[in-house]
């Protein structure tokens, strides 16, 4: 039997290591699910971790990974700040839905209108987007106390079939000889958010998300309002006394993690996925809840959880066309390790002692 | 435009809508009682929805296929009991977690059983009984599963109110330090409670996936685990007001399903998106009382750890 | 006159030590029928430990217990019980939401159905003194009539070894009256009772034999009868504690009280929380008011409402002649107004945080450690280096975290934080609540010191003793209601007693002669 006993102080070491931790155990326990399905884990975990990196392919595939990374270190920079102030808005997905929608009909509206301004317009549309949705749950909880999770959860299923009205309807291309989708903005240049050098998958949604993580770093480390959001999480009852205004605290903590969500979809749809369509997102606001805890929700944690992710993801695809591995198991692969991580984080609070029960 | 709807079976088939969730808001509604959180509803509905599919169609027992839906259920549960109760990890992120993980192993469990057909599960023979108009159809019509989700709220219901059990499950969910003060074994008792709650969702899950749909497909529950978590919230953490809670919310469903193929004039999108906002709304009534009107337990959430 | 009475629980070299503080060392004593025992000691003499080794919660690291002659080792409570011990708990053991006999069945083995339960706790509390409604929910008893309910948890079970954990603590002093007579009673019976307590003339008054602790060890028995209250609190703490010393008062040439509240009425936010119903006082520059009080009487409300974190109609809460009461906690402070609540871990500060974040907690803007919202990390960690400094603050330096610290070194951080900030006006509740003498000594002292430099003080506090000992005048905090302030100068137990309502809930008590 183990006893757990509470650290006088959390462990520093084990801060850091646990994320490595989780990794390499989750690498054991995936690969004895990949060996399960009749594949060699070996294999599969060489083509995940190693091969878009350092294989045939990794000149195109490195590129993939920022792209990927893009929307999920800026949607989990923004969830970090409400899960550090004990806010859990995890409809991240239903912002990211909205943002897209708001900042394409911007775009749409205009069409073919040349202008410079455009598309800054559009980005301020597309984080409006993600704010109006995020103020829903925000609202509620504020005003009635209503439990934010379900809330902003449930606004995921209806955003969801705002999309499917949009794609099928209001914002379908009318040049599309019918079928579902918008226009492509990556065929409107005032719109569009084009790779921004060759072959790095550098687009703005990138460019957004290295200025988010600089910006909540310097904000959680330097600025007081970073000392409240901690403050909040921690010790609620302190923060009031401190002179949090927890109503404020929670407008602003979901306002924030909505508006980089909307950004991420906006980015996301006038770039990669190049238009509105049923299934243009794919559940970046879910994955981002990893990376989030993943990196420990600290900024810089974040950054490198999410190109960790996105791997994950490049190199997922890769075993899935290369080794016929499911595109499931990855998905299965990704809610794993953040069980790992949960068990490993309680090395940073407690020390595991053995206690022998024999004969007393 | 209602004229198509038969009331008769528009009730009956509302009764078969809710068991899902009945099942998994009960089992939650326990989980609850005894200070526990766990938001892994969906996560082990689909399990449970996955596991059931397998067993029932391999042993072609539907009565098998429930039990290893619950098996399944049980045994994420179990992951997430060990996560919060031995390694005290946030029960919000460990709930999450199960959900994102059920959602993935159950497409990857799944592959190769889309579009086969369950074995049936027939209606519980009632004989003469069924025949009585109105009444028989929305009575006596219906598959065992129907009538066991009514009795295990009853059992629920009596065993929270009235047994020895149930006073301690309710002491530990209100205060876990005096509870380890008397000598109860907080974490054990919401162990059992926890794995309660999971074999719960997993028998709503298989219900889902074998009469229901009845069929496998991937993310089949579709947000029946979070509105199994409101129903909670609805029901004041009262068992019979679940019963009334999911045949609201049956209800809903229901209509709007059968709006939707009555070809009603209201686009398909607002009829689909409605039972979500439906649930927004009645969050928001439940929730707007003061205080502890809610009946929340006390300790809902924390972790318990013995100290000195 | 005990030495006649058979042994009844016998505790032979018991040792118990957790990381890095050992709890107890070597202990033993003998408990016999019939006697009220005292275990004496400060906070963390490991008084605490040493019991609940004897219910079954904790295991000794060494040593052996006799029950009647024959080995005890309680594996958990429930073993403990059904040998015959039952404990009453300082903290802890009641469930508010869950009605009386349901909190009394949950304390029992094999407890009878609640409907006969509910007469015999009916019949068993009347016997006793205690009258009690079986139907009430917990939560809106108050805190005496919550030891009834642990009280007689016990009683059912027919004990033959009573502990009591600082049974007093929260009892009026006619309620204290009331549970002595209780306790004699049962002590006649043949019940023993192992009395815990810091309290020295109570000890003389109850109980036959002493057992004191000291630093986990036993350092002294007496028979208290035969002692004085000093010899047992220089054997309690092992040294001579000088009492607080007062600075000459001077006149400060202000008519404006410094602190002016007028018809306080807030309702509580708390769950079964007191709402306060109009209360008023003015503290001047200079002067202590001590407010008294049993927990519960809306002493947290005043607090909070004090600290502005309820906000209350303009008016209600004047501060050095500003208008506080819309104000939240920050602009009270700048205008000079600091206060310390009673839990420390997780109010006063955060228990995970530095005590360099803790410094900024409450110092941000009286010792201006931001600049356009940009903390100033490095005069933080000079601030609270100086408190640490200035307050004799035991720890391995300020980046360790609140909860590391022991409760007495916590408690001179929070209050030294508050008075290094030349505050005009101080609100403190329970300023040396589990906080040992020397410390507790030392934060006296820190206060009186303050108010003689010219701030107005209010302290909370549940010990008497504390407040006749620094404050100039006297209120009591009874059900959300204050008496009007009295000079404590020539007031009487008796007087106090009656301002503090008397024994509450207790006009129908029956109590046998």
């Amino acid at each position: 039997m183990f006893r757990l006993e509470k650290r006088p102080t959390p462990s520093r070491f084990w801060t850091g290591a646990t994320p490595v931790v989780a990794v390499i155990l989750t690498m054991l326990a995936g690969g004895l699910m990949f060996g399960v399905l009749g594949k060699n884990p070996f294999e599969v975990i060489r083509t995940i971790f190693w091969d878009p990196l350092f294989g045939e392919f990794a000149w195109y595939l490195r590129g993939q990974l920022l792209v990927k990374a893009g929307p999920l270190i800026l949607i989990a920079v923004g969830l970090s700040l409400g899960f550090r102030a004990g806010i859990w808005n995890i409809g991240a997905e239903g912002q990211y839905i909205m943002g897209a929608i708001f900042g394409a009909s911007v775009g749409l509206a205009v069409f073919p209108t040349e202008n410079r301004l455009i598309y800054p317009v559009m980005i301020a549309a597309g984080a409006f987007g993600g704010w109006v949705w995020a103020m829903i749950p925000a609202i509620l909880k504020t005003r009635f106390n209503t439990n934010e999770i379900l809330v902003s959860l449930m606004l995921v299923y209806v955003a969801q079939s705002i999309l499917a009205m949009a794609a099928l309807g209001f914002l379908r291309n009318p040049e599309g000889a019918g079928f579902p989708g918008s226009r492509n903005f990556n065929s409107y240049p005032a719109a569009s958010n084009p790779e921004l050098i060759a072959g790095t998958g550098m687009h703005w949604g990138v460019v957004a998300a290295f200025i988010t993580v600089i910006a909540a770093y310097v904000l959680l480390q330097k600025h007081l309002l970073g000392f409240q959001i901690k403050l909040s999480g921690q010790a609620p009852r302190a923060a009031r006394f401190h002179g949090v205004n927890p109503t404020a605290l929670v407008v602003l903590c979901m306002g924030i993690s909505g508006a980089l969500a909307g950004l991420a979809g906006l980015f996301e749809v006038t770039g990669p996925a190049g238009q509105i369509s049923i299934d243009f997102n794919t559940g970046y606001g879910f994955t981002a809840i990893i990376v989030a805890f993943l990196g420990r929700l600290n900024p810089l944690g974040i950054l490198l959880a999410g190109l960790l992710m996105a791997l994950t993801y490049i190199g997922g695809e890769m075993a899935s066309t290369n080794l016929g591995l499911p595109s499931a198991a990855i998905q299965a692969f990704q809610g794993m390790l953040l069980f790992f991580l949960l068990a490993v984080d309680v090395l940073s609070n407690y020390r595991v002692r053995m206690s022998m029960k024999g004969t007393a | 435009m209602f004229g198509a709807i038969n009331p008769a079976v528009l009730i009956a088939s509302l009764m078969v809508a809710s068991v899902p969730i009945m099942l998994a808001a009960l089992g939650e509604l326990v989980v609850e009682k005894s200070g526990v959180l766990n938001l892994g509803v969906e996560g082990m509905m689909i399990i449970g929805a996955i596991c059931g599919f397998i067993t029932a169609v391999t042993t072609g027992s539907p009565l098998l296929g429930f039990a290893g839906g619950a098996a399944g259920g049980a045994a994420l549960a179990l992951i997430f009991a060990v996560l919060t109760q031995s390694l005290l990890a946030n029960q919000v992120a460990t709930g999450l977690a199960l959900t994102l993980f059920g959602l993935g192993l159950s497409s990857l469990m799944g592959q190769g059983y889309n579009g086969i057909k369950p074995p049936l599960t027939a209606a519980v023979p009632f004989g003469p009984l069924r025949d009585i108009p109105g009444l028989g159809r929305i009575l006596f019509s219906h598959d065992w599963v129907v009538y066991f989700s009514i009795l295990i709220i009853a059992a629920t219901w009596y065993v929270l109110k009235y047994t020895r059990t149930g006073l301690i499950i309710r002491a530990v969910g209100e205060n876990h330090d005096a509870a380890h003060a008397l000598g109860y074994k907080v974490n054990r008792i919401r162990l059992a409670c926890i794995l309660f709650g999971g074999a719960m969702a997993g028998m709503g899950g298989a219900y889902i996936s074998l009469i229901r749909v009845p069929q496998w497909t991937d993310g089949i529950t579709a947000g029946a685990g979070w509105i199994a978590l409101a129903i909670v919230v609805f029901a004041s953490w009262k068992p019979w007001r679940v019963l009334i809670g999911a045949y609201l919310f049956g209800g809903i469903t229901v209509l709007q399903l059968n709006l939707q193929a009555a070809g009603s004039s209201i686009p398909v999108e607002y009829l689909s998106m409605s039972p979500y906002l439906i649930t927004i709304l009645v969050l928001v009534i439940m929730s707007s009382g003061k205080g502890r009107t809610l009946n929340a337990p006390a300790a809902l959430g924390q972790n318990f750890h013995a100290t000195r | 006159m005990t030495s006649a009475k058979p042994v009844l629980l016998s505790v032979e070299g018991i040792t118990k030590a957790y990381p890095g503080v050992v709890a107890n060392a070597d202990v033993s004593f003998q408990i016999h029928q019939g006697e009220v025992h005292a275990l004496l000691g400060e906070n963390g003499a490991g008084k605490s430990t040493l019991v609940k080794m004897i219910y079954g919660l904790v295991k000794p690291d060494q040593g052996r217990m006799t029950w009647r002659g024959a080995a005890y080792a309680p594996s958990e409570p429930r073993a403990a019980r059904a040998a015959g011990v039952a404990m009453v708990f300082q903290h802890f053991s009641l469930f508010e939401a869950l009605n009386v006999a349901e909190n009394v069945a949950l304390g029992m083995e094999n407890p009878p159905a609640l409907g006969a339960l509910a007469a015999k706790i009916t019949q068993v509390s009347e016997a006793y003194g205690l009258p009690l409604d079986p139907t009430r929910m917990v939560g809106d008893l108050s805190a005496g009539e919550r030891q009834r309910v642990e009280i007689i948890r016990c009683l059912l079970q027919d004990p033959k070894l009573l502990i009591m954990d600082e049974p007093t603590s929260v009892l009026t002093p006619q309620e204290v009256d009331i549970l002595f007579k209780t306790l004699r009673q049962l002590a006649a019976e043949g019940t023993a009772i192992l009395y815990i307590s810091h309290k020295l003339e109570e000890i003389r008054a109850l109980c036959d034999e002493a057992t004191i602790l000291r630093r986990g060890r036993v350092v002294g028995t007496c028979t208290p009868r035969e002692r004085t209250a000093r010899e047992m609190a220089e054997m309690m703490v092992g040294a001579v504690l000088t009492p607080p010393e007062r600075g000459a008062k001077k006149d400060w040439g202000d008519n404006h009280p410094a602190l002016e509240i007028t018809n306080l009425s807030v309702e509580s936010p708390i769950p079964f929380g007191t709402a306060l119903k109009a209360v008023s006082f003015t503290v001047q520059r200079g002067e202590v008011l001590g407010i008294a009080g049993v927990a519960g009487n809306g002493q947290d409300e005043l607090l909070l409402a004090l600290s502005g974190e309820i906000r209350t109609a303009e008016g209600m809460v004047k501060a050095t002649g500003v208008s506080v009461g819309p104000l939240g906690p920050n602009d009270r402070r700048r205008i000079g107004f600091v206060m310390a609540p009673e839990d420390r871990l997780g109010h006063a500060a955060a228990p995970d945080m530095s005590l360099v974040e803790n410094a900024f907690l409450t110092g941000a803007v009286r010792k201006g450690l931001t600049r356009h919202g940009f903390i100033d990390w490095a005069a933080t960690r000079d601030f609270a280096d100086r408190i640490i400094k200035a307050y004799d603050v035991r720890t391995p330096g300020s980046h360790v975290a609140a909860r590391a610290l022991s409760g007495g070194n916590l408690q001179k951080f929070v209050i030294g934080r508050e008075l290094s900030q030349s505050p005009d006006v101080i609100v403190i509740n329970q300023p040396t609540w589990g906080v040992d003498a020397a410390a507790a000594a030392a934060i006296r002292q820190a206060i009186l010191d303050r108010a003689t430099e010219g701030a107005a003080v209010v302290v909370i506090s549940q010990d008497l003793d504390e407040l006749l000992e620094i404050s100039d005048s006297f209120a009591v905090l009874n059900a959300g209601r204050l008496t009007a302030p009295r000079p404590v100068k020539g007031l009487t137990i008796d007087q106090i007693g009656l301002m503090m309502g008397g024994a509450h809930g207790m006009e129908t008590a029956h109590v046998p002669a």
